[in-house]
């Protein structure tokens, strides 16, 4: 195992970013949102419908609109 | 603590039984049905969750009463193993192999019968038997945490955390469920609703116990969890659409809400976090992984399959 820190920010690929701890997250708008749990989903698809936060949404998008 | 359940057959008699009497051997005792069989190992495997008031938790090691639950266990692993089409051929990574194999999945859905035609017995109904399974929800593969090497460890803990409210207890989504019942005028202190189930809901429980008790079994209980979080968010989008549509309680759509963002995020960390490396550190599981996440979407499928069988007879 490596002793270096295990990444807080993980690209999932085709999904969500994986965002460890806590963090407050301006949206577009700006409207701040606060991270709740141990680790976060955040959508890169753009088409959750709990943004900023992924839904699943993804996984039923054509292959080419996937993050 | 739970409530002893009704017997459905001659073993499980005999057990309940050798339960009050602490005569265990049962040795001689055959299941008349799969029911029968399925309850019987249900009763047992409670043994390592919450124990019944009438029953001397020290049974729980019993040795009549473990050799009996390895008969029915092996009963049911063979049982399925044989149904078990293998795990599939893939070029990609895992990860993306995994999803895929979810997505190909056409298996009937429950909740989409919610979220469009369920009346509100129904959903009741589907409450009561999920409740078996939720009221404990994610306690099975707690079994395994320290049974896997040290990095799964740590994903699987931090999963789990969340599972059990982040360190809120009304959070918790045992207690979240357990909120959503009460406000439907259900019991939701200990297992009120076992003698109303199915064999399919007996045998899903069974499952998970099976693969969380048994360390040979981690892989299988680690897949099943990735697949069981892998089906989750996008359908409980659906089943808190259904309660809406009935104008039934909020807080059962609370817990079904959760889960549209909570599993979101679980799914990446079951298949990417704890299924892949721990297939990387112990490649001889992968096949339990796949056997494990198997389980899971077949053991929902007869559940739908009979429920909506069922409902569409009535
Ligand atoms: S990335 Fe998951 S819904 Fe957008
Ligand atoms: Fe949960
Ligand atoms: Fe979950």
């Amino acid at each position: 195992m490596s002793t270096s820190p295990s990444p807080d920010v993980i690209v999932c690929p085709g999904g969500p970013l994986l965002l460890r701890g806590e963090h407050v997250i301006a949206d577009e708008d700006g409207v701040e949102h606060v991270t709740e749990r141990p680790v976060s989903a955040l959508c890169r698809c753009g088409k959750s419908a709990s943004r900023p936060w992924c839904d699943g949404t993804h996984k039923v998008l054509p292959e080419k609109d996937r993050p | 603590m739970s409530t002893l359940p009704k017997p459905r057959g001659p073993l499980s008699e005999a057990l309940l039984a050798a339960l009050a009497s602490g005569h265990t051997d049962l040795a001689h005792v055959d299941p008349d049905s799969p029911e029968d069989a399925a309850l019987s190992l249900w009763v047992l495997h409670e043994l390592s969750y919450r124990g019944y008031d009438a029953v001397d938790d020290r049974l729980e090691h019993d040795p009549g009463l473990v050799r009996l639950r390895g008969r029915l266990e092996d009963d049911l692993e063979r049982r399925l193993r044989e149904c078990w089409p293998g795990r599939p051929a893939y070029d990609e990574g895992f990860a993306e192999a995994f999803f895929a194999w979810v997505a190909a999945d056409d298996g009937p859905s429950l909740a989409r019968h919610v979220q469009r035609e369920a009346t509100a017995d129904q959903v009741v109904e589907l409450v009561q038997h999920r409740s078996l399974y939720t009221l404990k929800e994610a306690d099975p593969f707690t079994f395994a945490l320290p049974r896997l090497p040290a990095p799964v460890r740590a994903a699987l803990a931090e999963l789990q955390y969340d599972e059990y409210g982040g360190g809120r207890p009304e959070r918790l989504h045992a207690h979240l469920f357990a909120e959503g019942m009460a406000a439907l005028g259900l019991d939701a202190t200990g297992c009120g609703y076992v003698d109303e189930a199915p064999l399919e809901v007996l045998e899903q429980n069974n499952a998970m116990s099976l693969f969380g008790l048994n360390r040979r079994l981690r892989g299988a209980s680690m897949g099943h969890l990735a697949a069981f979080e892998a089906v989750s968010s996008l359908p409980s989008r659906q089943v808190a659409q259904g309660l809406d549509r009935l104008g039934l309680p909020a807080e059962i759509r609370a817990y079904y809400e959760e889960h549209v963002e909570a599993d979101a995020v679980h799914e990446q960390v079951a298949v990417r976090m704890i299924c892949e490396p721990l297939i990387a550190a112990e490649p001889d599981l992968e096949d339990d992984v796949w056997f494990g996440a198997w389980c899971c979407l077949d053991l929902e499928a007869r559940l739908a399959r009979h429920l909506l069988a069922k409902w569409e007879a009535a």
